[in-house]
């Protein structure tokens, strides 16, 4: 027998009788305790050895010293990840992509593999992934413990603190500020996160401006073709400080992007109000270093890293035999990469750039690797002499420069792919995570099509503008 | 009193619990612990501190926004314990909160170890007495006490048990604290050594006690599994839809885990 109407009508009868305040009552009865518990039993008896956390946080929260202080930080960040990964770089191009790839050839060629063989394997797959290590390994084995310390030190809360009114502005959660520094991880990482916003008109715009966070994937990317391209430019004393200030314009740049789309869809698909919401600064707590930096090399950078070698296989296989495969006298990279070129020409890029995308859907990490094999399969250099170029982050000896460059690069190439690289769609993870969280093919098909049209469109721009200078 | 010198307990004997740290081997179980907290208190810590896990832990709010799952083992018995999203109140206002409140509801763990910030006791005590309401097999856990001494704070949280009829254990799950007290009180909770001593008529406002009596003795006789009839009484007088719906499926009408 089910008794539960009967009770529930009893409820309701005795909550009419009640009156509308006994909830208030009720709130306020807990709260008066809590406190009467905490007063029993708590005594502040000793002085309080914390007052600098107070001093900091007027620094790092302060009306004008917050945001300079917060940039100032994220580009020593930077700063300190691209100096930092110079040397391992090229000591781990050096041993894996140069020794590791031409003792494989050897080996090979030794017991007689068939050549297309050991092409699709050697000059395919293993290169990819020894290209892949060498480029992430070293910026992020720098960047993900860095950026550890400072989660783990308290510090990300004040950035959402920092940046609140301005998210306010563009019609956003503040919270966003956090889920967009999760994003500068993992762009999936950072989509899950929009969970912490309660609002769900709020956390959809959280989702789909997400990816105007640079990832890891991307980061290698953008570090590279700083180093090279813009880097070269300055003086050699100044070379890293210039990399390190371009790569970080093109960060605040996809930050001001995501507020310009937070803002554009608060007022037109996804219209509404700002809500209110109340965030703890929690205590900065100093990290515990050694752990620290354990967990953020176990979870993070090989995990990342890993995700990456398991992309970069198969891609490093398709690249090999669409570079290889011949139809109608041309191989099947140079027909697409002939296809593309006019759309890629207006956008300042080259045709390859644009197959290396296409191949690189899965993971934005295999772009570079992607870009530079095609480069090489096309222009027929040799693959073990401009291999080892191929991750050298020192702009010394030029050789990925010229080899670049004999392709058709320019500065604006550099540019124009630096700018692509932060706008364009999510990697199919990403588009997964979003279609999984929103449960909408449409929202998932905006979420890609909003960075993509955005890239096409700056990059157009830029290209524009930079060529009608050039002719001046 | 024990005879022997106080600075001897650290390492005495009879005072250790067998902790065997088993990860994501979740296999059976024999109790089910519940833990319960406000956002950035270290509940991803504690949880790290007993499966032996490496759930990633941050100093922000809302951090863990999934439910983690792990197990351990005390003395031969095997716990799973469900690491559940921080927030300030049971009151069911956000995906969060309903995710904890259902969990303790209808999970019906064993014990709900609640993670308590000793540096703010207070705001942490009003979700404590709240999940008072719901279940009284609860044991506390007062951890960042390094930090709370580093500012200056005397707790005593004998009193705080004595006040609340529940075991505490005061840690500093960072550097493994206090781990040994933890795991004897959740123990003495879990084998039923310490009985709960459900509190949940106290809190109430006096013209509340009468009308939430009269709804708690019904639901008694028609839900003699319900353990906490006063609290689910109120919601109802609240005109909680939850509850209100969790009735009528029969969500209230199985045994949990501590009858089974």
């Amino acid at each position: 027998m089910n008794r539960a109407p009967d009770i529930l009508r009893e409820a309701e009868e005795l909550r009419w009788q009640l009156g509308p305040q006994f909830q208030d009552a009720l709130a306020s009865q807990v709260s008066r305790e809590a406190s009467e518990l905490a007063a029993r039993h708590v005594r502040a008896s000793g002085t309080s050895r914390v007052a600098w956390q107070r001093r900091l946080d007027l620094l790092l929260t302060g009306r004008w010293t917050g945001i300079p202080a917060m940039a100032l930080l994220f580009a020593l960040v930077l700063w300190i990840t691209i100096e930092g990964a110079n040397i391992p770089s090229a000591w781990l191009a050096s041993l894996l992509v140069d020794s590791g790839h031409s003792w494989l050839k050897t080996l090979a060629n030794n017991i007689g593999l068939w050549p297309w063989l050991s092409g699709l394997l050697i000059d395919g797959m293993y290169l990819s992934c020894a290209w892949v290590v060498s480029v992430m390994l070293p910026p992020m084995t720098i960047f993900f413990p860095l950026f550890t310390l400072l989660e783990d030190f308290g510090y990300l809360p004040r950035v959402a603190f920092n940046l609140d009114r301005i998210f306010q502005k563009a019609g956003a959660h503040g919270k966003q500020a956090l889920t967009m520094t999760m994003g500068l991880g993992c762009n999936a990482a950072g989509v899950v996160a929009t969970r912490i916003i309660d609002s769900p008109r709020e956390r959809l715009i959280a989702i789909i401006t997400n990816n105007f966070s640079l990832c890891n994937g991307r980061w290698p990317t953008q570090i590279l073709m700083a180093t090279v391209f813009v880097g070269a430019l300055a003086p050699p004393a100044f070379a890293s400080i210039v990399a390190a200030s371009s790569v970080f314009f093109v960060a605040v740049l996809g930050f001001v992007f995501a507020l310009g789309s937070s803002w554009l869809l608060s007022r037109t698909l996804l219209k509404g109000q700002a809500s209110s919401f109340s965030l703890e600064l929690p205590p900065y707590r100093p990290p515990d270093i050694l752990r620290t930096l354990y967990t953020s090399l176990i979870d993070r950078t090989l995990f990342v890293l890993w995700r990456a070698v398991v992309f970069a296989v198969p891609a490093g296989a398709v690249i090999w035999l669409i570079a290889n495969v011949d139809a109608g006298g041309h191989s099947v990279a140079w027909w697409m990469a002939t296809g593309l070129d006019p759309m890629a020409w207006i956008m300042g890029l080259t045709g390859v750039i644009l197959v290396a995308y296409i191949v690189a859907i899965p993971a934005n990490e295999i772009v570079v690797p992607s870009i530079l094999m095609l480069t090489v399969l096309l222009t027929g250099n040799s693959v073990a002499g401009a291999a080892g170029a191929g991750v050298m982050f020192e702009t010394e000896d030029h050789i990925l420069h010229g080899l670049l460059t004999s392709a058709g690069w320019t500065t604006l190439t550099a540019v124009c792919l630096m700018l692509f690289s932060l706008l364009h769609n999510p990697c199919s993870t990403t588009l997964y995570t979003i279609y999984k969280e929103t449960g909408s093919w449409r929202w998932t098909a905006l979420s890609a099509a909003l960075p993509l049209f955005l890239g096409f469109s700056v990059c157009s721009l830029v290209a524009l503008v930079w060529r009608t200078l050039a002719v001046w | 009193m024990s005879d022997c010198p106080p600075a001897t307990c650290e390492t005495c004997v009879s005072n250790r619990a067998d902790l065997r740290r088993l990860g994501l081997r979740l296999g059976r179980w024999d109790y089910v612990v519940a833990l319960a907290g406000n956002p950035n208190v270290g509940k991803s810590t504690v949880f790290n501190l007993l499966t032996g896990l490496r759930q990633h832990t941050g100093n922000w709010p809302g951090k863990t926004v999934a439910r983690a799952e792990g197990a351990f083992d005390i003395d031969g018995k095997r716990y799973k314990l469900v690491d559940l999203p921080g927030t300030y109140s049971l009151l069911g206002t956000t995906p969060d909160e309903e995710v904890a409140r259902d969990f303790l509801l209808f999970g019906r763990p064993d014990v709900t170890l609640v993670v308590a910030d000793a540096t703010c006791l207070e705001r942490n005590f009003a979700l404590l007495l709240q999940i008072l309401q719901i279940t009284g097999r609860v044991v506390l856990c007062l951890n960042l006490m390094d930090e709370a001494r580093a500012r200056g704070l005397d707790i005593d949280a004998r009193g705080i048990a004595r006040d609340l009829g529940i075991p505490v254990a005061s840690t500093s799950a960072r550097r493994g604290e206090g781990l040994d007290e933890l795991l004897l009180a959740l123990r003495d909770v879990a084998t039923g050594a310490v009985a709960p001593r459900p509190r949940a008529r106290e809190v109430l406002p006096p013209e509340l006690q009468e009308p939430v009596d009269k709804l708690a003795r019904r639901l008694r006789a028609a839900y003699p599994y319900l353990e906490n009839p006063e609290w689910v009484g109120l919601r109802l007088l609240e005109g909680d839809a939850r509850i209100a719906a969790a009735l009528q499926n029969g969500e209230f009408e199985q045994p949990g885990h501590a009858a089974a």
